[in-house]
């Protein structure tokens, strides 16, 4: 009995150390917002509690949460991939900026092409997904693939299900690309599809799992999740009319063509970006943070958590498929954003 | 427990303070444990009539926009912020109908099995399956569902039957569309998959609390199984028959993650059978995480609208059980 007695008070006073010392300690950075980014973000804070011990909190719970959350001020910063606009940011008193790139790309399901190999223009992609191109033998994609021979088969067209930060940057390349497109449906994270065939699946797994099982299936995922479970993708025909294969190379140099100042709030939208390497449908993921942060020691540590993630996180990021941004914008980024956060 | 003791014990005797003492803490303990057992019955109330306040308020934006009409409108455009359920209640009503009417028949077969005709070694296992089928989580029934079942229904299912009734006049277009195994029908499937052990658990269970007295006098008469079932074990559970399957078309019409993966998560009317549909389960599972300011509103107006439609179920079912009751004169 007395043993056990004492067992159980050394059990509380060490429970109760940890806790005063974890308290006292990390103060651990809060974050919540988009899925796309969370892989490198989770990478990055990983590596950043090992050097630092100060840890990252980021819940992946979509962008639009994300910046739920930051205005609800439950967080020290909100990421988003769809930038919010300029008058909102100005009347929220928040700030924004790129922290990551990545790009969507489509995926398809028909035999007979090696990777990358089949090649798609803007304005067919946006005709095969408003339902207008149905079928694979369409004379319009055949023009596009010579010398190969296209099945007579009806194209599924596969969504995401689910609100999405890659719906809106594949939508808001339709949009850039085709008129039609952007007259009839639009952008958004969620879209009326209007294909007759389309269905969707949740997440880019579940969009991944129907287009590698539904022949003649036609869909869109990050890249990062094609590269890795070998998905067939497309070639796609840029602004200046070449053919490019996604890459963190063709990212990069879309990335590289944007004016990134030119828009309020740097909400640059980064799809069909001019260069002849660019792939045009690459997208940056967005952080938000108050000019007049509440707590202003969070804020401040979130700030160098990305000046370390921008300057040490490079190889991370390329080993998950990701593209850093170039060190002329991470610079620019904090003297003419970060500078505008008080400290 | 004690105080039962007490009282036992306690001599017969009339006028003992004692006794009356006993008799006063017994009454206290007795309006205590009233009191404790009811306000754990009003939490749940509070509970349900929380749900419905606080679904209603957060629906009301979509509401007062659109009124009644957003029950038929046939619309979901999230950009242009022009929503109906129409949609949605559509694949709800049809995949959990398609669910019923597969697995209902099956269920009442598996229980007339083990209650009646089944060699008693045999029960026990087939139970202990039937009720393990039960425990397996939805997400797994979805998985199985988009992974194994879909491309083999495409296959030996949609394809053969749209070629040998899919031109034909008036049932021709049940058939239509892609044959990509996804879609309202194979949500159906899915979903009678799901809801069949615990209708069959129920319908069991049920059947085998009718008195043996009965069901041997019925033999005894010359009776077949299927006289007897009819004339004597169903008349006699017909209420818990009617309970179970109400548990499994509950259990169908808010199921989520299992119809997500094989419905086809469209915003489109199903023309067919075969075409791809959504519920307001999987919408609303689907859409949430990223919906913002109105969306999140019209999402609450369907989550209220499922809430009434299970109610509104529910309720029919208790008054077509009273009916008939008050038809056999109980």
């Amino acid at each position: 009995m007395n043993t056990k007695r004492t067992l159980l008070k050394t059990v509380a006073a060490a429970a109760f150390a940890t806790l005063a010392m974890g308290s006292a300690l990390a103060a651990d950075i809060t974050g919540a917002g988009a899925t796309f980014p969370f892989p490198v973000y989770a990478k990055w804070a990983e590596a950043y509690k090992k050097e630092t011990g100060i840890g990252l909190n980021y819940q992946s719970i979509g962008s639009s949460g994300g910046i739920r959350q930051i205005r609800a001020k439950t967080v020290a910063f909100g990421a988003t991939d769809a930038p919010v606009a300029g008058d909102a940011l100005d009347k929220d008193g928040m700030v924004q900026f790129p922290a990551i790139i990545g790009g969507t790309v489509p995926i398809f399901n028909v035999a007979g092409f090696a990777q990358g190999e089949m090649r798609m223009t803007g304005p067919v992609l946006a005709e095969i997904f408003m339902g207008t191109v149905s079928k694979w033998n369409d004379p319009k994609i055949a023009a596009l693939n010579p010398g190969k021979t296209l099945p007579d088969q009806v194209i599924t067209v596969v969504h995401r299900a689910d609100g999405s930060g890659t719906t809106f940057n594949w939508t808001d390349y339709l949009s850039a690309v085709s008129k039609p497109w952007a007259d009839t449906v639009g952008k958004g994270a969620a879209v009326k599809w209007p294909a007759n065939t389309s269905i969707g699946g949740k997440g880019n797994e579940g969009v991944a799992a129907t287009v590698t099982r539904i022949k003649g299936s036609v869909g869109y995922v990050e890249y990062a999740f094609a590269k890795k479970n070998n998905i067939a993708y497309m070639a796609l025909q840029n602004k200046d009319g070449k053919f490019v294969r996604p890459d963190d190379k063709t990212f990069a140099a879309a990335a590289a063509g944007v004016d990134w100042f030119g828009v309020p709030g740097m909400g640059v939208s980064m799809v069909n970006a001019a260069g002849a390497d660019s792939w045009p449908v690459s997208t940056a993921s967005f952080i938000l943070m108050y000019k007049n942060p509440d707590d202003k020691a969070q804020s401040a540590e979130v700030l160098k958590f990305f000046d370390w993630a921008f300057k040490n996180g490079k190889t991370m990021a390329l080993e998950l498929d990701y593209v850093p941004l170039p060190a002329k914008l991470t610079a620019d980024i904090q003297s003419k954003v970060w500078s505008q956060i008080a400290k | 427990m004690e105080s039962t003791m007490d009282s036992q014990t306690m001599p017969a005797e009339t006028g003992n303070p004692n006794m009356a003492a006993v008799a006063r803490r017994q009454r206290w303990q007795d309006i205590a444990f009233h009191r404790i057992t009811q306000s754990f019955s009003l939490l749940v109330l509070i509970a349900l009539v929380g749900i419905i306040a606080s679904l209603f308020i957060n629906a009301w934006p979509a509401f007062h926009k659109f009124g009644v009409n957003f029950i038929w409108r046939v619309e979901w455009d999230v950009v242009n912020e022009e929503f109906g359920a129409a949609i949605a209640i559509t694949g709800t009503l049809l995949s959990a109908g398609i669910a019923m009417l597969i697995a209902v028949p099956l269920a009442f077969g598996i229980a007339l099995f083990l209650t009646e005709t089944c060699p008693v070694w045999l029960r026990r296992p087939l139970g202990t399956a039937i009720e393990l089928l039960a425990a397996v989580p939805s997400i797994i029934y979805g998985m199985f569902g988009l992974f194994v079942f879909a491309p083999l229904f495409a296959d030996y299912f949609q394809m053969p039957v749209q070629q040998l009734i899919g031109s034909m006049p008036l049932i021709g277009w049940l058939v239509g569309g892609a044959t990509n195994g996804i879609g309202i029908l194979a949500a159906g499937i899915i979903l009678a998959f799901m809801v069949l052990p615990f209708v069959a658990a129920v319908m069991r269970d049920v059947f085998a609390i009718v008195p043996p007295i009965l069901r041997e006098s019925a033999y005894g008469l010359g009776c077949t199984t299927w006289e007897v079932v009819r004339g004597v074990v169903l008349p006699y559970t017909q209420k818990g028959v009617i309970g179970g399957v109400m548990l499994g078309l509950g259990r169908a019409l808010g199921e989520t993650m299992a119809v997500t993966f094989v419905i086809g998560n469209a915003q489109r009317m199903p023309s067919s059978l075969f075409s791809p549909g959504t519920s307001i389960a999987s919408t609303l599972a689907n859409e949430f995480g990223e919906a913002v300011d109105f969306h999140v509103a019209t999402l609450f107006a369907l989550a209220f609208l499922l809430f009434v439609i299970t109610f509104v179920v529910l309720a029919a079912a208790k008054i077509l059980l009273m009916r008939a009751e008050r038809a056999k004169g109980f």
